[in-house]
């Protein structure tokens, strides 16, 4: 784990705040910007996701931000790359990569560690990868100070849970509901018993991801987990202003008013 | 009537992570492991079971039409001059494909798991045909999910699954093509797994699919072996396959994989491999990940899957199973590929000398096949599988022959 890890994912600051966007979407200087106004806002870490021609986790929401993203040709390469600049430019909190196994091992897995120690990447996430295809992986990222970060499910058996969990790093990404990410009303009817399930056997911090949209969403998470993970939520503000965020002239004013937006839905009232 | 399947040599079966050699394999998100080890527990569990074997044996029998009969091809193989030609007649099952082999059987394994509902992906529309037809037959409610383009381009297979009572769902993501279509219906399946039964196609997808498709449809092969031995009192010298997922290829191998025969499976060659336009995953591909499996397929340096193109939809995939992508490592099965022209020749030559008009898929196989006959002798015996029939394909076969000819269908 690396030290920022272990500075930020920790289980005594309150819920946890896990962003999710997609890199390059609309385009590089704007996720530079947004990731910035993210650690502005309080975030605890941010997922970096690689888009991905066939993004079989991911709903249609992400599902678009991928497609923005491949228009003009984004790679884990130059997602790397945006993680350097970040970083330069006072990004302090970790970074975890999204990525599917293929542009992973298109890339190379070695010279993809390599490169993401040298650029500031704290943790990866690999979504097609289940326990069983993992192992190597895991493996070279405990030999990098790296994490990586595995999923679990409601759909989860007791068995897997525990082997799961015994080997897991830096934090556990507990899915709320069953099917893609996206936003939704409702979680899965099992989510509180599986999450004090998890609790159980997992040592570290448990973050719940897919469907959390709102600030009351998050309430009711709050003695079950440690932290939240939003992805579609965010990268659909995103989806909206892409034109704002394209032209140099206006895209601060469009990464604040994405900033109001995640304030007004996910943070707690002021009052 | 129960016919017990011989055991499959150890090196052709799969490791407990579902890889043959390196590929297979369960490329999929945690939301989806519950239902692929409950689905492999499920099909063991059914293969274990004489009636439930002898229930799909007698659907197949009675509903199905098995067993397929064997032709020979006496007089396309004399015109070509070489081995002897014989095709195993899956156009003569029920929908016109062997795709119901495998629809049928799936569906039983549904319902023995005590599911309630079907969904299924399909490109051209034959498996989708297939899904429909069976869940029809044993009453239960199924969902086709279908690219948007294709469902544009194949309009008769959406009306005829309409027709038979299954809803088919356009899928708008990506390219809205067959890719997009399997990615939606896992997705769908990830979301409603707890009553709902995904119906693989083709020998692709997370371990278990691509061996249970294969345990379905090796009825093929096992009963062309049969028919073969009794016919000619000894095995075929080779035997050919067209392979886009591979589904009808591996139906027909697996009953030959420890024989000495030859095994072919053709490629769709496209506009040629020298262009963009084809679906030759092992011929011109490398080794991905996609659908849930380790395999040969078509994408960019950076790892995006690109679009295949074939004449024939049933082969426009761009990643095949993951025992062919072992097959022809090992080299124990050749993969050519065969070009849009070429298949369009072999599928008129058929129609001609034997009145048999064969699907455009099925027409890559017998293409290569009549190709590696020439060169042999004539006390040779070559096994074709005719995986479907071509009244699907009279429209696109129309167009070829109007900007080709003219308008003369001579």
């Amino acid at each position: 784990m690396t030290d920022r890890m272990r500075e930020y994912i920790t289980k005594d600051k309150g819920m946890l705040f896990i962003p999710f966007i997609t890199a390059g979407d609309p385009d590089n200087e704007s996720t530079i910007q947004i990731a910035l106004m993210l650690q502005s806002v309080g975030a605890n870490a941010l997922e970096l996701g690689i888009p991905y021609s066939d993004p079989l986790a991911d709903g249609p929401v992400i599902q678009q931000a991928s497609k923005r993203a491949l228009s003009h040709g984004e790679t884990l390469l130059d997602a790397m790359t945006l993680v350097k600049t970040m970083r330069r430019q006072g990004l302090k909190i970790p970074v975890i990569i999204f990525t599917y196994a293929n542009v992973l091992l298109q890339f190379g897995v070695d010279v993809f560690f390599q490169q993401a120690k040298t650029v500031g990447v704290d943790g990866l996430l690999v979504p097609d990868l289940p326990y069983e295809e993992s192992r190597l992986l895991a493996d070279s990222c405990l030999k990098k100070d790296m994490s990586l970060i595995s999923l679990v499910a409601p759909t989860t058996s007791k068995h897997r849970l525990s082997m799961i969990c015994r080997e897991a790093q830096g934090f556990i990404y507990c899915v709320s509901s069953l099917g893609v990410t996206g936003v939704r009303k409702k979680f899965h009817p099992d989510v509180f018993p599986f999450l004090r399930r998890v609790k159980k056997v997992c040592q570290i911090p448990i973050a719940v991801g897919f469907g959390i949209s709102s600030f009351e969403q998050v309430e009711k998470l709050e003695n079950n987990a440690d932290g939240f993970i939003v992805g579609s939520a965010i990268v659909s503000l995103i989806g909206q202003c892409t034109k704002q965020l394209n032209d140099p002239a206006t895209r601060s004013g469009a990464v604040d008013q994405i900033r109001r937006q995640i304030c007004e839905k996910l943070m707690a009232p002021v009052n | 009537m129960v016919i017990k399947q011989p055991q499959l040599e150890k090196k052709y079966s799969t490791d407990k992570n579902g890889r043959y050699g390196i590929f297979g394999g369960r490329y999929v998100p945690e939301t989806l492991m519950h239902a692929v080890l409950e689905l492999e527990q499920g099909f063991k569990e059914a293969m274990d079971d004489p009636l439930f074997l002898n229930d799909y044996q007698r659907i197949l029998h009675e509903y199905s039409g098995r067993p397929t009969p064997v032709t020979f091809c006496k007089r396309l193989s004399n015109q070509i001059g070489g081995a002897r030609i014989f095709l195993k007649r899956e156009d003569l099952n029920h929908t016109g494909a062997h795709k119901i082999n495998n629809a049928v059987g799936q569906a039983l394994l549904a319902r023995r798991m005590g599911k309630k509902k079907i969904i299924a992906e399909t490109g051209a529309g034959q498996h989708g045909v297939a899904s429909a037809t069976v869940a029809a037959y044993l009453g239960m409610p199924c969902k086709v999910f279908m690219g948007a383009v294709d469902v544009k381009r194949q309009s008769l297979n959406v009306f005829r699954m309409k027709l038979l009572g299954a809803e088919v769902v356009p899928v708008h993501s990506g390219n809205g093509t067959l890719k997009d279509a399997v990615n939606e219906v896992l997705r769908y399946w990830a979301a409603n797994v707890e009553d709902t039964a995904y119906i693989d196609g083709s020998v692709v997808g997370p371990h278990p699919y691509p061996m249970i498709v294969r345990d379905f449809q090796r009825i093929i092969g096992d009963e062309a072996r049969t028919q073969m031995i009794d016919k000619l009192g000894r095995l075929p010298d080779a035997a050919f396959a067209c392979v886009g997922g591979g589904s009808n290829a591996m139906g027909l191998f697996t009953a030959f994989i420890n024989d000495p025969v030859q095994l072919f499976g053709a490629e769709a060659g496209g506009i040629g491999i020298d262009t963009d336009a084809h679906a030759a995953t092992l011929t011109k591909g490398s080794i991905g990940i996609v659908h849930g499996m380790k395999t040969y397929l078509l994408q960019d340096r950076n790892g995006q899957i690109t679009e295949p193109y074939s004449i024939s939809a049933g082969l426009d995939y761009p990643g095949i199973g993951p025992e062919h992508a072992y097959l022809c490592q090992s080299r124990r099965v050749t993969y050519e590929a065969i070009t849009d022209d070429e298949a369009v020749d072999a599928l008129i030559k058929l129609s001609k000398l034997e009145g048999i008009l064969p699907a455009l898929e099925s027409a890559h196989g017998l293409a290569l096949a009549m190709k590696k006959a020439k060169a042999m002798k004539p006390d040779q015996n070559i096994l074709v599988c005719l995986s479907g029939r071509g009244d699907k394909d009279v429209h696109t076969i129309l167009h070829v022959m109007d900007e080709k000819n003219g308008g003369d269908h001579r």
